[in-house]
């Protein structure tokens, strides 16, 4: 346990330093054809059956992922992604073949006619949400274990840099929003979510690291779990909010039923959005910049390139951690006005 | 000659995404620069209540961002079809 301890702090570490030497790296593999940016940024962002980290000269350096189909006429199939072949007998993710499946573009098709399957693989993307996943629960375990036995000794290792982050949520988010009576009960998602959303962020933002939060499904999954927590654990106040505003006049409160009745269902949806599109955004500036160089194939794009990627990749560091700290922050507030029972303070909170 | 409408109909769907996706960006940067300029008025008015301020500055900004990604996402998904 100790050395597991000792290598997360090495781990973190190398989350904050590595990001910078993105360029050199990843997109030697699209030189050869007539270069796409556009194809070049979407293939990065995207989900793929294989986890390709490095191509160094023609030899590539690629983790191919289990493939798992639930193929109705036949049950399930599960097998490696290296048995896509092409023609020439190489692993192809692009247009490749292994008994009845096509893969053509990282979709897998059925080569009979009218045959729908179910992928349900790994992919790079559910690689990384398991490597998040284990990452999250030694740190978190270890410190949440420590907190058990010596509850009033100072903090040690890697409990010390996440303590202040976490008292942080504690004292700014769930306090003030939820109220010191119930916040407790929602902490553990608060906190949860932070830091997933945050470990995930970084991760992302590793060379030859997958999307995972600029993945439409995953900041919805998100999304669906606040709304459920919202609208689950909300008090007749709130209903009676949305369905009879108080203190308004009768014909203001026909239209307002309407509107508010949509507001359930655009928060989440906001939330979903918003990491998406930023942490998306934030992948395809930075690619962009990048791909100045194979665009202009000449070496005086260099200082720009390094500039603007520098410069890209910090303010990706600090969107990581804000998008994380937005997230939660907006999901305790809609879970705070669910839960809130007076009426004066309504209008505090963002509709 | 319908080919020729055709290519030149895409050419205006990409147009309208690149013209849409500036339009969000123009309207965020309006918005969250005023937030931001406020909140700074604010700061050095009161510095002591910088912390406070920051947190109601970020949620703010967040709400005009999503609106301004909203559009964003509109316009990707016209370049994606």
């Amino acid at each position: 346990m100790q050395s597991i301890k000792k290598y997360t702090l090495t781990i973190l570490v190398l989350l904050l330093v590595v990001p910078f030497s993105y360029g050199s790296e990843e997109t030697v593999e699209i030189e050869k054809k007539a270069f796409n940016a556009g194809e070049m940024i979407m293939h990065h962002i995207g989900d793929s059956h294989e986890w390709h980290f490095v191509t160094i000269g023609h030899s590539h350096i690629t983790l191919y992922l289990p493939v798992i189909i639930y193929n109705p006429e036949k049950g399930i199939d599960f097998f490696s992604s290296a048995n896509f072949v092409d023609e020439h007998g190489h692993p192809n993710m692009h247009h490749g073949s292994y008994g009845d499946y096509i893969i053509h573009n990282d979709k897998i098709h059925s080569t009979k006619e009218h045959a729908t399957i179910y992928d349900i693989s790994i992919t790079k993307n559910v690689a990384s949400l398991l490597l998040s996943f284990s990452l999250l629960t030694v740190i978190f375990i270890s410190i949440a274990l420590r907190y058990k036995k010596h509850p009033l000794s100072a903090p040690k290792g890697i409990q010390s840099f996440f303590e202040p982050i976490i008292a942080y949520i504690i004292d700014e988010v769930a306090k003030p929003i939820l109220g010191e009576k119930k916040y407790k009960k929602y902490l553990p998602y608060l906190l949860t979510v932070f830091f997933f959303i945050w470990f995930n962020n970084l991760l992302g933002l590793i060379p030859g690291g997958a999307n995972l939060t600029g993945n439409i499904a995953v900041t919805m999954v998100l999304a669906v779990i606040t709304f459920l927590l919202t609208n689950l654990s909300a008090n007749k106040n709130y209903w009676k909010h949305i369905f009879w505003t108080p203190g308004v006049p009768l014909p203001l409160r026909v239209i307002l039923l309407p509107i508010e009745v949509v507001g359930i269902f655009t928060k989440p949806f906001s939330l979903m959005i918003r990491l998406f599109a930023n942490i998306t955004a934030g992948h395809i500036i930075i690619l962009s910049f990048i791909g100045l160089i194979f665009i202009f194939n000449s070496l005086s794009m260099a200082p720009v390139t390094i500039i603007f990627g520098l410069f890209m990749s910090f303010m990706e560091l600090f969107v990581a951690i804000l998008q994380a700290y937005i997230f939660t922050l907006l999901s305790a507030m809609y879970i705070g006005s669910a839960i809130e029972e007076h009426h004066a303070h309504d209008h505090d909170h963002g509709h | 000659m319908s080919v020729l409408l055709q290519e030149s109909l895409n050419g205006l769907a990409l147009l309208g995404a690149g013209v849409g996706a500036g339009l969000a960006a123009l309207g965020a940067g309006v918005g969250i620069g005023k937030i931001g300029g406020s909140a700074v008025e604010a700061i050095a008015r009161q510095p002591q209540e910088s912390g406070k301020i920051q947190t109601a500055m970020l949620i703010a900004a967040a709400f005009v961002e999503g609106v301004a990604l909203f559009g964003v996402v509109v316009c990707l998904l016209i370049y994606a079809k």
